[in-house]
């Protein structure tokens, strides 16, 4: 597939989340984090059921409601206001982070600033005086769910490389990370460091590795190549 | 005769001091008992530590009591939120301190409190900078760091519906702390937006039982805070 010139080549950020919806078993409790995560409901495979936790309160999100039908006391860890799908239920934050830190989500995508070759995740405060820091659940999340997964671009706007040998931004958690999905590949993190799984379509490995700050490994099998 | 119903918010908050510690339920907007916050805003008690998930927005509810420098100190997961401006100022100007907890850790910390533990280890915040200075221990298979319970002179809530004793059901998400914070607060008020006689809920469905709560106070057309920025309001 050709893409104008001007196109940077790699996958949009609806192409990332559709690609990380792919990876999602039938039937899993999923946690979004806020951001391009929430894209990955858009789509949810033919033939499978994925139940969205919410950790203000709720499992079992639908989508946003339709202009004026909203309940500004049912609203996402986002604060954006959302709907329940048949079989939700309410509870409080006790419980809700029992699910969390108990092992009882199956998988939580999260976005981030920097993700380490050993998965450490660093996402919620950019460090500074000045920064006012704000962590919500995150460190909860990573400690707790027994998959995470990162949906990242490869690199800032400024063209740094967000995938590290260890992270400079303050840490969310230590050696947390399972798997990265950039604009440019499908990317496990291994006990030998970052290991591509998948190519954006169009995307060269070296290209991959120019722009990213630590060893980066290939699988045998690469798709999308 | 149990009755724990009072006139008015103003009536509820009348006996908070000044340097007070007070939970302040909601998640965002979701359950934030504005009223409350207002009258105790009236009531004028300041040096007051509040422990609530947010810090508010615009200059309504929560983020008036902020501005109103009445708030010495807050405990809170994510003081940072669209239109809140309150906050930054006074944590930059050094007016009000931050003690920032994960989400969870917050929620677990007030419940323990309220449970009478005085004291956990979690894995949570471990490797971080928020898990620095705290007592670490290996447990299992994990390291994990000891966070101590809170018990705090005040809670205030925002609730559906109310009974004379106290026995509350909440509103979709708006519910978040609230259970939580009516065990943990010595004295528990609630603002509900209707209140029932007692009979009237099934004992099955009850969400917080009465015992946790003090005072029942009904705010029946409660406002909300995103309505309330929007159209540009303050407080007082």
């Amino acid at each position: 597939m050709s893409r104008p010139s001007e196109h940077a080549p790699g996958w949009t950020r609806d192409e990332m989340a559709r690609r990380v919806a792919v990876d999602i078993r039938d039937g899993s409790y999923v946690n979004l984090g806020i951001g391009i995560p929430e894209l990955v409901a858009k789509y949810v495979p033919a033939g499978r059921e994925f139940i969205y936790h919410t950790e203000n309160g709720l499992l079992g999100m639908g989508p946003s409601p339709a202009e004026g039908h909203g309940d500004p006391e049912l609203i996402n860890a986002g604060k954006r206001q959302v709907t329940t799908v048949p079989g939700a239920a309410y509870f409080h934050q006790s419980d809700s982070f029992a699910m969390i830190r108990g092992g009882h989500l199956d998988l939580c995508v999260l976005g981030a600033l920097q993700v380490a070759q050993h998965g450490d995740l660093a996402n919620w405060s950019v460090g500074g005086p000045d920064a006012i820091p704000a962590v919500g659940g995150a460190m909860d999340l990573v400690a707790g769910v027994k998959s995470i997964f990162v949906i990242t671009q490869h690199c800032t706007k400024t063209g740094e490389p967000k995938l590290v040998e260890s992270c400079t931004y303050p840490l969310t958690g230590v050696g947390v990370v399972d798997r990265v999905y950039t604009d440019l590949a499908v990317i496990d993190v291994t006990p030998d460091g970052f290991r591509v799984i998948e190519l954006a379509p169009g995307v060269e490995l070296d290209f991959v590795r120019e722009r990213t700050g630590a060893p980066l490994h290939a699988a045998e099998r690469l798709t999308g190549v | 005769m149990i009755d724990k119903r009072v006139a008015s918010p103003a009536e509820a908050v009348a006996d908070v001091r000044d340097g007070a510690s007070v939970l302040i339920g909601g998640f965002g907007e979701a359950g934030s008992p504005i009223e409350l916050i207002h009258a105790l805003i009236d009531q004028g008690a300041r040096d007051l530590t509040v422990i609530s998930n947010n810090c508010g927005s615009g200059e309504v509810g929560l983020a008036a009591l902020l501005k109103a420098k009445r708030v010495t100190k807050v405990v809170c997961s994510f003081p940072r939120t669209a239109n809140s401006t309150v906050f930054p100022e006074l944590y930059r100007s050094g007016f009000t301190e931050l003690e920032l907890v994960p989400q969870g850790t917050l929620a677990e910390r007030i419940r323990a409190g309220g449970a009478g533990i005085p004291a956990f280890y979690t894995p949570t915040a471990v490797g971080t900078p928020l898990g620095e200075g705290k007592e670490q221990r290996h447990i299992g298979d994990r390291d994990c760091v000891l966070e101590h319970g809170i018990v705090a002179d005040f809670a205030l809530i925002k609730a559906r519906v109310a009974d004379p004793h106290g026995n509350l059901l909440y509103n979709k998400t708006a519910r978040n702390f609230s259970p939580l914070m009516a065990m943990a607060g010595r004295t528990t008020i609630v603002q509900a937006t209707r209140v029932v006689p007692a009979g009237d809920l099934d004992p099955e469905v009850i969400v917080t039982p009465g015992i946790f709560v003090d005072r029942v106070t009904c705010v029946a057309d409660p406002a909300h805070e995103s309505t309330l920025v929007a159209a540009g309001a303050t407080y007082p």
